[in-house]
């Protein structure tokens, strides 16, 4: 047994205070026990993982140690010394920093002006620019921490700006940082690269915390790693010494498959042709430009990429909730992409689902019961209506009482508010009304984005089964990990176009990579 | 979030309980501050409002105004419309209620009221059609438009009633009276079909149960229809109702109009249901109380009702607090003021600690 839960027995921890350790830190959200009697030690000059599920309480943890929430109790120590840290600026003090997932940048300022942002230091910007200059070009040589300093932010594309994030950091002189999700938007080259500056950084003796749910990252960069389940620490162990399989055991709490099993694909007739697809967004800015792909029954089509690559927009636009232009044939009949007749409810009714990327905000009305999310969308259905003027309100309810037991939704109640179930649940509501409606196309967008393990199994299985029923089904994931499992072809997009297609089995993480990079054909 | 960590029936009953008593504690403060006894002004209030039928007679009166523009501000809102507007719509409601009473020679008040409900409709949905087709296609924001069109309105109705409307002998800016056919039955008439006795002089009348009819009809169209469901679904996330089909250019026009309408509609309690002319500022403020009402409610359709009434009873007790002490006029309108800023924008003020107790209670428990 390698779980070791408090990490106090963790060999070397005698030769130096750690440079992080939490005791006993517990923090509640109302009824919601976030973080409950954690206890971690982060040994100086190492990359430290932290891993869990969403909601385990991760993002809490960390933000107690950056002070943007007070713990309810226990104590935070930085190289062995108890230290209080009420705000951000405590935390930059004692040496740590942070970089987000979700950047936090001046967009129209340049790299310069970011970095020095908030410590300027003097009236005049002038010294401390000329400063902090001098610190980064220093620092792209020591890390490959190369960023144009006088690039407006805007202009940078996401692997430049996090960059930026870690040079303001170091400009702080933070001895530890601390990563939140921090791949979640680069490119597999991209992430090499962050990966190889974290490694330099860890070298000259700083350490690193690297927040992520990714198993693979956990597996390849760090040296120990805390497992966090529902608000508890469950374990630390040493990277060497676990597996893949185990920590997610230890993070779902259960044996997981990580592996789909499926059955190779009997792909039929074609059930939906594109050619020439494109989409110009309101800004005049082509998202796509001119996608040509099929997609058969009995196949899943999966669309690799790095996020912002017009996935989206492809999702959208064939279901109707974005115009665009081009031939697009569902079952051979061509649809309306200018939107003067075709809208989301009529491409509902030519039979295609849509599981959009972002429950939160479209796939779901978070205020409303599950029960009237299950009629969201079909709430037209003449199944739905009791007479010409009224809903029937009941027959709703029965069907969404049947479709919440068949996808296992849990707490299996109707009258609960979609805000009320975790992501996982909300994804399973999401899919029983798409699915059971057997579409002949099914459009899917981040399936399994901020659910748990194990709901990530039933999702992918209930993907399959729709294949084997001989239905067409789209798949636009980041993960690629879901892409390689799920897919039956595997086509790329990189700037709004489709770099190529391959097959899972005659392809590799690094030529997938390259292409999503935009690196095209043979010189992969 | 609000419905996880407090049980629905504080969040409806004790929320707006707490706030409407701070409101009140403060306005027995200002109370004080003018040299007059608080406890004494509550007890007039309640005398001179549901003291007798006469005082309820006006009260209720109030109430039917303030259920129907209060059902407007809500029906918008459920779409998260802020229509501001309902004072203007109500005001243009008028003049379709007295155009209809003044023209036509009806043969008796039921035909008259149905016609004059159905105009003071089209010309408040009208009204809000301008703004709602503003906000619908150019994106310009119904709060500002709206109250836009109030002013627009008054001016519009100042016009009509010297120019237009005025009987070329009378003196002040109102229409001539209507004939006495269209007199609307008051409660003294319909209550004494039952045998109850009711004070004559009270204006509140027949159109206190049609607003009561709309409340339960509107309550049908929000919950009930298709209609109702996408324009909840769009209040709650326009995004989620793009993607759902929902037309948001539909939903904000259909919203609007069905607000209008009952905006409008509220001038036939006030024009037809009391003086039986259509006199310069006919609504009186009603469209704005109509907000505190609809957010007291919490824009539900029955919740109105008890904000509804309780602004009646400030309504006719502040003009009995007039008439009977020092104390001014405007004074209700400083408590009605403290009532909407404590029950609508200070809402968070009250609901928070009162989740904070609940969830201790909840650990405890």
């Amino acid at each position: 047994m390698v779980a070791d839960v408090t990490g106090t027995g963790m060999a070397g921890a005698a030769d130096a205070a750690p440079a992080i350790e939490l005791r006993g830190i517990s923090k509640a959200f109302g009824p919601v026990q976030a973080n409950k009697d954690i206890n971690i030690r982060v040994r100086k000059g190492t990359i430290h993982g932290i891993i869990g599920e969403n909601g385990a309480g991760k993002s809490t943890l960390m933000s107690i140690l950056y002070g943007f929430y007070k713990a309810d109790s226990g104590e935070i120590l930085i190289d062995g010394k108890p230290t209080q840290i009420s705000d951000s600026q405590d935390a930059i003090r004692a040496g740590i920093g942070m970089v987000f997932q979700h950047f936090k940048l001046v967009e129209n300022f340049t790299v310069l002006e970011n970095v020095i942002l908030g410590a300027e230091g003097n009236a005049l910007l002038k010294p401390s620019k000329a400063r902090a200059r001098k610190l980064l070009t220093q620092l792209a040589a020591d890390y490959e921490l190369s960023v144009d300093p006088d690039a407006v932010v805007e202009d940078l594309g996401v692997g430049n700006q996090q960059r930026v994030e870690i040079l303001k950091a170091l400009y702080r002189e933070a001895n530890i940082l601390i990563l939140d999700e921090p791949t979640g938007v680069l490119t597999p080259a991209e992430a090499d690269h962050l990966f190889r500056i974290l490694q330099g950084l860890k070298e000259q003796g700083k350490t690193i915390i690297l927040i992520t749910h990714k198993l693979r990252e956990i597996m390849e960069v760090t040296d120990e790693v805390s497992v966090m389940r529902r608000g508890e620490m469950v374990a630390t162990v040493k990277t060497a010494e676990t597996s893949p399989t185990e920590l997610a055991e230890l993070m779902v709490g259960r044996k997981v498959l990580l592996d789909v099993q499926k059955a190779p694909a009997q792909p039929g007739e074609v059930v939906l042709s594109a050619r020439n697809l494109k989409v110009v967004d309101r800004h005049g800015v082509e998202k796509l430009r001119g996608i040509d792909l099929d997609i058969r029954r009995g196949e899943i089509l999966g669309i690799a990429g790095v996020a912002g690559n017009g996935q989206s927009e492809l999702l959208e636009v064939l279901a109707g909730m974005i115009p665009g232009t081009g031939e697009v044939t569902l079952l051979g009949k061509p649809l309306d992409l200018s939107l003067k007749r075709d809208n989301a409810r009529t491409r509902r009714e030519d039979s295609v689902g849509h599981v959009h990327e972002d429950r939160h905000r479209c796939g779901l009305i978070l205020d409303f019961m599950a029960w009237e999310n299950i009629a969201f969308g079909h709430h037209n259905a003449p199944e739905y209506q009791k007479n010409a003027l009224l809903m029937d309100n009941h027959a709703i309810l029965e069907d969404a009482k049947g479709k919440i037991e068949r996808f296992d939704v849990r707490p299996p109640n109707p009258m609960l508010t979609a805000e009320s179930f975790s992501g996982g649940n909300q994804q399973k509501i999401v899919l029983a009304r798409e699915i059971e409606r057997n579409p002949d196309l099914l459009l899917v967008g981040q399936p399994t984005r901020g659910v748990d393990i194990g709901a990530i199994e039933f999702i992918h299985k209930r993907l399959i089964e729709l294949r084997d029923q001989g239905k067409a089904i789209l798949l636009v994931s980041v993960e690629l990990d879901e892409i390689f499992g799920l897919s039956d072809r595997i086509a790329v997009m990189f700037d709004g176009r489709i770099m190529g297609e391959r097959e899972p089995e005659k392809t590799d993480r690094q030529e997938l990579g390259l292409l999503m990079a935009g690196v095209t054909g043979d010189a992969a | 979030m609000s419905s996880t960590r407090m049980p629905k029936w504080a969040d409806v009953l004790l929320v707006p309980l707490f706030s409407l008593l701070i409101a009140f504690a403060i306005s027995a403060l200002v109370i004080l501050a003018i040299g007059e006894d608080p406890v004494e002004a509550l007890v007039i209030m309640v005398r001179g409002s549901l003291g007798s039928t006469y005082g309820w007679g006006y009260t209720l009166y109030y109430t039917t105004n303030f259920l129907l523009t209060g059902l407007a501000v809500a029906i918008a809102f459920q779409a998260r419309l802020f229509n501001i507007g309902g004072e203007g719509q109500a005001l243009i409601g008028g003049l379709g209620v007295a155009l209809v009473c003044l023209f036509i020679p009806w043969p008796n008040w039921w035909t008259a009221m149905i016609a004059a409900i159905l105009a003071s409709a089209a010309f408040g949905a009208l009204w809000a059609a301008i703004p709602a087709f503003l906000q619908a296609k150019r994106g310009s924001h119904i709060v500002i438009t709206t109250i836009m069109f109030n002013f627009i309105a008054a001016s519009v109705m100042n016009y009509m009633l010297s120019h237009v409307l005025r009987p070329p002998t009378a003196m002040d800016p109102a229409t001539a009276r209507f004939d006495d056919v269209l007199r609307l039955p008051r409660l003294h008439d319909i209550l004494g079909l039952v045998g109850i006795e009711f004070s004559r002089s009270g204006p509140a009348n027949i159109m206190l149960f049609v607003a009561l009819l709309f409340c339960g009809l509107a309550y049908m169209l929000m919950w009930r229809t298709r209609l109702g469901f996408e324009i909840r679904a769009f209040g709650q996330s326009e995004p989620a109702a793009h993607y759902a089909g929902i037309s948001g250019v539909k939903i904000i026009m259909v919203a609007m109009l069905i607000s209008g309408a009952l905006a409008g509609t509220m001038a036939v309690n006030s024009v037809m249901g009391g003086p039986q002319r259509l006199v310069l500022n006919a609504v009186e403020g009603a469209g704005f109380i109509g907000i505190a009402v609809a957010l007291m409610g919490r824009s539900h359709p029955i919740g109105i009702i008890a904000p509804a009434l309780l602004f009646g009873f400030l309504y006719q007790g502040g003009g009995e607090l007039a008439i009977e002490t020092t104390i001014p006029r405007e004074m209700i309108i400083v408590i009605q003021a403290l009532v909407i800023m404590f029950t609508g924008a200070l809402d968070n003020m009250v609901r928070q600690p009162l989740e904070a107790v609940f969830l201790r209670l909840r650990r405890r428990g």
